[in-house]
């Protein structure tokens, strides 16, 4: 009982702390990637009420609020940061800082770091000091992580690193990556190591890939003869090494972070918001003296029960994966799920707006976002695991069927 | 509120579990009653011990002798009678008439919940007046008649009308077919005068009524809350009836799945156990998803009910409509991946696919509530 009146109050608190701190423009949906404020050693704010919103909360403990607050975090309980979350949703908040820190090595380190190493990198990711990014797919190895090449070869304090990735999220704009090595070529799974190191480091260049939207959210990284020490020195705890883990075991990270990254890109396709379609399209007819055409409203009104029916199916999902209960390649599912609905729904954004969203450049479509954004979301069911892959995973580790 | 079950309702759903697959499965209840042509439909026998678990009273209030309990702890029962496709009343009395009766008189709890608790008393609820639900629109008249009321019209996928001993009757008492008003709930009792029912069994084997009402006498106190104030305690009742629904329909998905799920474990063509076959390990991992949202969307159905949430009425209709295409969905699949022997009378998931449309229909399929999600999002 005293629990519920505890987060009852912290409900209150919290409300009243959002609208006393949360500037106005801050509590509308992000349009485009300059309303994201990413952090890192590069980073400039879009406005003043970025910056204010930022500040707050990094004082707060709220750019990363369930993290301990010895990490810079808010040290929140699982059910309070449900509430701020669900309190922050509520008036349309934009986080404050978003980054592949927060989203991904972060939930590595405090599973799998020493101390300092936590204490240094975490402290780094929620002051927003660095940006980074994830160096995982190769050329040659997609949906076949694991048969990854790029070498480093042991030189005793450090290696030296060669090779290549691809489809690194924004890496001529980060500052440090988290990189898939080999580092014992006879072992398949049990010779890869969890790199930590500097993009500035020497031999380390980036190149944008064009995409079929015409925007390069991706970058190509080349690595050539890059030395990365094997340790970053110590503090009084101890070590900072230069991999999280151990060296040889990085597999076993990547695995635990892969859960994180299709949690993450299944939040996608959900939310109360995607009835929106629907009731804006109604407005507009209702301008033009139009109707909505009653085919295209029967699917968007079975994407809405898709969607909000799937709201419910994220909601149950964090609720269990808190206390144990959900299986533990249930990501794989909501991920498979979660893309699936979101290309659907930019399927019928694209529908609904007609031949205005077909515009590329137009002034009025912000630049072709429609367009932009319908073809951006086509990688969703691609990156962070195929559909089918995630399918392969269901079935095998699931529903146990055989020989797969 | 965590959505998934708190320790009392995981202790609850692991009682209704063993019950109803010892008591309510398909070879003791479903395949027995229907071999045996039985003109109710199912069994009297399980429906007392139903009562003895405390089952079949279980939303009524503990001042009316019942447990208290919510649409959560309905939807465990209800889910267990879907997974073993057990013929019960269970949905029409313990939820929609019991939900219904919540807002009657001292007087009319007194006459019905007492029976209800105890195993004894059968309901039904008649709303439906054409092939398609459509509760918007209701044309059974109830015109004052000294001092009751005299109820013409008739109803029709009235379940367990026949066998019912009393069965809610939503009808007009004023204004035109398509008013949101002027809806009055009654409470009919089995003996009333000049009511006629035209059984029809069902696809499911369970059976439905037309129901003729051809000037039935009822006196004022079958008025169910007010006179002409009936739509409130519709929809409410409806709600519930829905969320019920869209339980027994997770039940019935989940039966489906796994019995397909095990078959595919255990039939080898090819030199292959079949679920070898990616082909098919995609389409089971497809439909385990969907089974899983729709147990979700239930769920969350069922606490915002519980919580008499403003958000209720979106969400039990997204929920039946989504379990409606997911069930539908395990049941084709199932049928589909059991091959030959799927089609055969002898296998049990054929049960499946028949109760699963019976469901579909019942108080609104996937159509009727992705319409009215529409509704309620503004287009």
């Amino acid at each position: 009982m005293s629990d519920k009146s505890d987060l009852e109050k912290f409900r209150h608190e919290t409300r009243a702390w959002l609208e006393a701190n949360c500037p106005a423009e801050m509590r509308e949906p992000v349009r485009d990637e300059e309303d994201v404020y990413w952090g890192g050693r590069n980073a400039t704010f879009k406005n003043d009420a970025q910056r204010q919103w930022f500040e707050v909360c990094l004082e707060k403990g709220y750019t990363v609020p369930a993290w301990p607050k010895d990490y810079g975090g808010a040290g929140l309980s699982a059910p309070q940061a449900k509430i701020l979350r669900e309190e922050m949703s509520r008036i349309d908040a934009r986080p404050p800082l978003s980054s592949f820190g927060i989203w991904m090595l972060g939930p590595a380190l405090l599973h799998f770091g020493t101390e300092p190493q936590k204490k240094r990198f975490l402290g780094e990711i929620a002051r927003g000091e660095i940006r980074w990014c994830q160096g995982y797919s190769e050329p040659g190895s997609g949906s076949d992580l694991v048969s990854l090449q790029t070498f480093g070869e042991d030189k005793g304090d450090h290696w030296i690193v060669n090779g290549q990735k691809v489809w690194t999220s924004y890496a001529d704009q980060c500052d440090w990556i988290f990189c898939l090595v080999r580092t014992d070529k006879t072992n398949k799974y049990q010779g890869i190591t969890f790199m930590l190191f500097d993009m500035a480091s020497e031999g380390v260049s980036t190149k944008p890939i064009k995409l079929i939207s015409g925007n390069s959210p991706f970058c190509e990284t080349f690595m050539e003869d890059v030395k990365v020490p094997k340790s970053y020195g110590a503090d009084s705890s101890g070590d900072i090494p230069a991999y999280v883990g151990e060296i040889n075991r990085g597999w076993d990270v990547a695995k635990y972070l892969l859960g994180h990254e299709r949690e993450m890109i299944s939040g996608a396709g959900g939310g109360d918001r995607t009835s929106a379609i629907g009731a804006a399209m109604k407005r507009h007819a209702a301008k033009t003296g139009d109707e909505i055409d009653p085919i295209l409203r029967a699917e968007l009104a079975m994407f809405d029960v898709d969607a909000l029916a799937y709201g419910a199916m994220g909601e149950k999902f964090l609720d269990e994966i808190k206390v144990g209960k959900a299986h533990p390649a249930q990501p794989n599912m909501m991920k498979y799920v979660g893309t699936e609905l979101n290309k659907r729904r930019h399927e019928l954004m694209m529908a609904a707006g007609g031949s205005r969203s077909l515009e590329w450049e137009s002034e009025d479509t912000g630049g072709g976002k429609p367009a932009r954004g319908w073809l951006r979301t086509k990688a969703n069911s691609i990156e962070g695991g195929t559909s089918e892959v995630m399918l392969n995973v269901v079935a095998k580790r699931i529903l146990e069927l055989p020989g797969s | 509120m965590a959505l998934y079950h708190d320790d009392d309702q995981a202790m609850l759903a692991d009682t209704a579990t063993q019950f109803m697959a010892e008591q309510g499965s398909i070879g003791k209840q479903l395949r027995h009653w229907r071999d045996k042509d039985c003109p109710d439909g199912f069994g009297h026998d399980l429906w007392k011990q139903m009562a003895e678990m405390g089952f079949t009273g279980m939303i009524v209030d503990e001042a009316d002798g019942g447990l208290g309990m919510g649409n959560v702890e309905a939807g465990i029962v209800l889910e267990e009678i879907g997974r073993n496709l057990t013929p019960s009343p269970f949905l029409t009395s313990s939820v929609l008439a019991a939900s219904a009766l919540k807002h009657g008189s001292n007087d009319l709890k007194g006459r019905y919940l007492p029976g209800l608790v105890s195993g004894d008393s059968v309901f039904a609820v008649a709303i439906d007046e054409t092939a398609k639900h459509r509760p918007d629109r209701i044309t059974t008249r109830a015109e004052k008649s000294g001092n009751g009321f005299k109820l013409s019209g008739s109803k029709s996928f009235v379940i367990h009308g026949a066998s019912a001993d009393m069965i809610v009757v939503a009808a007009r008492t004023s204004g035109a077919d398509d008013d949101e008003e002027g809806i009055t709930l009654f409470a009919v009792p089995k003996d009333a005068s000049n009511m006629s029912h035209d059984a029809v069994r069902l696809v499911d084997s369970s059976v439905a009524t037309h129901t003729k009402f051809d000037g039935v006498e009822l006196d004022g106190d079958a008025v169910i809350g007010e006179v002409d104030g009936g739509r409130e305690i519709l929809d409410a009742m409806l709600r519930a009836g829905r969320v019920g629904a869209a339980a027994e329909g997770v039940g019935v998905a989940r039966g489906a799945m796994d019995m397909t799920v095990d078959y595919l474990k255990q039939r080898k063509q090819f030199g292959k156990l079949i679920g070898e076959f990616q082909a098919l390990q995609h389409r089971a991992s497809h439909l385990y998803s969907e089974v899983e949202i729709a147990k979700a969307v239930t769920i969350k159905a069922q606490q915002l009910l519980d919580g008499n949430s403003d958000r209720a009425e979106l969400m039990s209709s997204v929920a039946k409509a989504k379990v409606s295409k997911a069930a539908g969905l395990a049941v084709k699949e199932g049928v589909q991946m059991h091959g030959g022997i799927g089609m055969t009378d002898e296998y049990d998931i054929g049960f499946y696919m028949k109760r699963d449309r019976a469901l579909q229909e019942f108080l609104g399929d996937a159509y009727f509530h992705a319409g009215r999600v529409a509704q309620m999002s503004g287009y």
